[in-house]
Formats: structure tokens, C-alpha cells, sequence
């Protein structure tokens, strides 16, 4: 039977009470939302935290809107509510591509957008999607808040900048013109982690891409961004050609591990060609050639 | 720590520690052992059960976290010796063999009828993606939806 240590548990009724109960249990704590990746981990004694916080009622941080420039998404937002969003939908189809193949419907309906990035695990699909599509995330504190691009954010495997007495509030996505985004994912099967998968965000303008967001999943120690292959693309226009130059960048710059799910020289093809797929389609989405 | 959750419509109430499992929490205090413990990892869908109507991995959720909530399992389906359509189709299309996925199958399924009454074979297929049935082949089990979507409301057999 898999049981988790023991632990002591608090379930916060604001977010500022989250915080200090955070703050007051210190290193040892951790929140737990829907607990699809945390109870796993504690269940194979690979996380072993000694308290609990549990922000699933904090409903204020449950929410996807658009404000200004920026769509926002509360941190407890979960896969569900991700997958069926129209405004997500429309502003960034990515979403909706990437919510189809995590885990599976039952896992969706607990699993949190906050909870998926504060993993930190490199073969999960939203911190390629939020890499791609340049967000910033909102880490509160006691003593206030501070916004991160994804970089940041990533220190490291299953690390990220969300430090002690603090609790990842928001992702924030910027609203600009000409935007097209798209996933692409290989799994062996239903609901399965991905063998390599690639997220794309274009911004095209007059038939120029201004500006390209890239990211793998699956195929390195974090999320892959793919920096290199953006500055390749801006500045250019949209096409087959650049798409497999981008392609064979994704190839060279990620860095798998062989493993149950392929070797090493299967997997940097795979990271290539879904690639090259997803900035087709973010393509043909940016110039409204594809529903 | 004092939990109580409604389960089934009644109030249960223990002692337990945080750690413990909503699926060890449903078959060890009300006795409800018709929830079936499988695979322990969220990858079977033998555990799943209803909490305010969505289904959810009953072995990767905390008993705790589920004070203020309601719970439906597999026992609720029957209701004064009438089935469930959704248990009907299963025993018409014969969609079970050994029967250890089977609490998890109908408890998914039902919830997707609840939400779309007619959904086509694809949407059953991602439905029931979560689960797993090594005897079947599932084709029986989509028949099985199909037959309660057919036969919905006011139509519980006898037993």
C-alpha cells in the first residue's frame, strides 16, 4: 500500500492566511492544490514535506480573464476549466491543443495550472506553453508580489523561484497582434507523459514574424526554450523552409536522456519535426488560415 | 484531525490522520467497499468517484481535503432495488468480465451522461481514457454508455 508520510495539514481560507501558514511552517511546507503530482511524489517518499497548505478554497485564485493587454489565470485554475475556456480558445488555441493530451479527463478535473509550473517536472506540458507564449508569473509574499518570466522562474529539475513563504498567484499572458500558437505531442499512449512534445507562439505582423516563442517538453533536465530558434525566425516571413531550419535547431538545442520512451537520437528527430508542426500551425492560426 | 464528508447523501465523521486516502476513508468507515482500490498511482480509474458530481481519482486525493464535499460511489447508483441505466447497460452490452474496473467505468460514465446526455463513441473513448479494463477491450463498455444514453431517465430496471 502507498501511504504518505506523515504530515501535519492547514487548509487556508484567504490567501493571506496561506501565507502565513507557509510562512510559519517555513522549508518543510508545501501547498497542495489538486495534489496530482505532489501526492505521487509523497507517496514514493520522493517529496516529504511535513506540513500541508491547502489552497483548494481559495476560490479568488480560480479564475481565466481578460484585463487589458493581458489575459490572467489564477494559479488554482484547473485543466478542466483550461481545456474548456473559449476565451483561452481564442486568444491562445495552445492551451486547448496541449489541456487534449495531459493526463487524462479524471486527473484534469483536480490538476491545477499553478500546481503543473510549481512541479517543475520538464516533460509537462504547460511550462512549454507559458514558455512559448512569454509569460509571467505572480509570486506573492508576505511582504508583496513580484512577476518572473518563465527563465526565472525555472532554477532547475522540479525547482523553481517560488521561494519559502511564498504561493504562485497568477500567469499573466500578454495580448498582441497577429498572435498564433499551437502544441505538438508524441506519447505511447493515452494520458501518458510525452516522449517529446513542442509549443509554438507567433506573432505575425504584414507578413513578418515580429516576434517567436518556442519550447520543448520532455527532451532536457527543465523546459527546453528554445531561444535560438526565436531569433531565427523574427524578422522573417512565415514558411516551410524556415519552420525546418527552426526544426533542426530544436534537434541540436534540447538534450534528452534515453529511457523507456526512446533514445536520445529518436527523441532530438521527434523534438524537430513536432517543432516544425506546431510552428505551422501557429502559423496558419496567426494568419486565420486554420479554424 | 475530525473529518466529515458526505458521502452518498449522509455525513461520516472520524478521526483521521491528514495522510489518509479518500479511497482507504470510503471503503474503511462506511464500509463502502464497492469503490475499488487498484493501481495506487491515478493511472487505473478503478478508485474513481464522484466529488460534487466531477469524477476524481479517490487514491490521489487526501480524505481530508474533502470535508465540505459531497462524495457519490458506486453504491448510490441503485436506488430501492432499481439500477442505474448506466448499470443496465453495462449488464445488457455485457461490458464486464472480472468486474475490478467496473465502479470506476460506471462512475466516469454516469458523470459524462450527466453532462452530455448523447455523447458519440470518440467522446466516451476520451471519457473513459482515464481508466483501464484489461478484459474488454472497451468496446463492450461503450456500447454500455450508449445503451444508458439511450434508455436515460425514468427507466430504472429491476433488479
Amino acid at each position: 500500500m502507498q501511504t504518505p508520510a506523515s504530515f501535519e495539514y492547514e487548509r487556508a481560507t484567504s490567501v493571506e492566511g496561506a501565507l502565513d501558514a507557509l510562512q510559519r511552517a517555513g522549508s518543510e511546507a508545501r501547498v497542495i492544490a489538486g495534489g496530482h503530482s505532489l501526492i505521487p511524489m509523497m507517496k514514493l517518499r520522493l517529496a516529504n514535506p511535513e506540513h500541508l497548505v491547502d489552497i483548494n478554497d481559495l476560490h479568488e485564485l480560480s479564475y481565466i480573464r481578460e484585463e487589458g493587454s493581458e489575459v490572467r489565470i489564477g494559479a488554482l485554475t484547473r485543466h478542466v476549466d483550461l481545456l474548456e475556456s473559449d476565451l483561452l480558445a481564442t486568444r491562445f488555441p495552445v492551451f486547448r491543443d496541449a489541456e487534449r493530451v495531459i493526463a487524462d479527463p479524471v486527473v484534469r478535473n483536480r490538476g491545477t495550472i499553478g500546481g503543473s509550473l510549481c512541479q517543475a517536472d520538464a516533460a509537462e506540458d504547460l511550462s512549454a506553453v507559458c514558455s512559448a507564449l512569454k509569460a509571467q508569473v505572480v509570486i506573492r509574499g508576505r511582504e508583496g508580489e513580484r512577476a518572473v518570466g518563465l527563465d526565472d522562474f525555472y532554477i532547475g529539475p522540479f525547482t523553481t523561484a517560488v521561494g519559502d513563504g511564498e504561493l504562485l498567484t497568477e500567469i499573466r499572458l500578454g495580448l498582441r497582434p497577429g498572435a498564433g500558437s499551437a502544441h505538438e505531442k508524441v506519447e505511447r499512449r493515452a494520458g501518458d507523459w510525452a516522449v517529446a512534445a513542442a509549443s509554438a507562439a507567433l506573432w505575425i505582423e504584414n507578413g513578418t514574424i515580429a516576434d517567436a516563442g518556442v519550447a520543448l517538453s520532455a527532451v532536457g533536465p527543465t523546459t527546453v526554450h528554445l531561444a535560438r530558434a526565436e531569433e531565427l525566425l523574427r524578422g522573417k516571413a512565415p514558411g516551410e523552409e524556415l519552420f525546418a531550419e527552426a526544426g533542426a535547431i530544436a534537434s541540436e538545442d534540447c538534450a534528452p536522456l534515453p529511457d523507456g520512451r526512446g533514445p536520445v537520437d529518436y527523441k532530438r528527430h521527434l523534438a524537430g519535426v513536432l517543432t516544425k508542426r506546431a510552428l505551422r500551425r501557429a502559423a496558419a492560426r496567426a494568419q486565420h488560415q486554420e479554424a | 484531525m475530525q473529518v466529515t464528508i458526505n458521502i452518498n447523501g449522509e455525513q461520516v465523521s472520524r478521526d483521521v490522520e491528514p495522510r489518509q486516502l479518500l479511497v482507504h476513508f470510503i471503503r474503511d468507515t462506511p464500509g463502502l467497499t464497492g469503490t475499488h482500490w487498484g493501481c495506487d498511482t491515478s493511472n487505473c480509474g478503478a478508485c474513481v468517484v464522484l466529488m460534487d458530481g466531477r469524477p476524481v481519482k479517490s487514491c490521489t486525493t487526501l480524505a481530508v481535503m474533502c470535508e465540505g464535499h459531497e462524495i457519490r460511489t458506486v453504491e448510490s447508483l441503485e436506488v430501492d432495488g432499481r439500477l442505474d441505466p448506466i448499470q443496465q447497460g453495462f449488464h445488457e452490452t455485457h461490458a464486464l468480465q472480472c468486474g475490478f474496473c467496473t465502479p470506476g467505468m460506471l462512475m466516469t460514465t454516469r458523470a459524462l451522461l450527466d453532462e452530455n446526455p448523447n455523447p458519440t463513441d470518440e467522446e466516451i473513448r476520451v471519457a473513459i481514457s482515464g481508466s483501464i479494463c484489461r478484459c474488454t477491450g472497451y468496446k463492450n463498455i461503450v456500447a454500455a454508455v450508449q445503451w444508458a444514453a439511450e434508455h436515460q431517465a425514468g427507466t430504472r430496471q429491476e433488479v
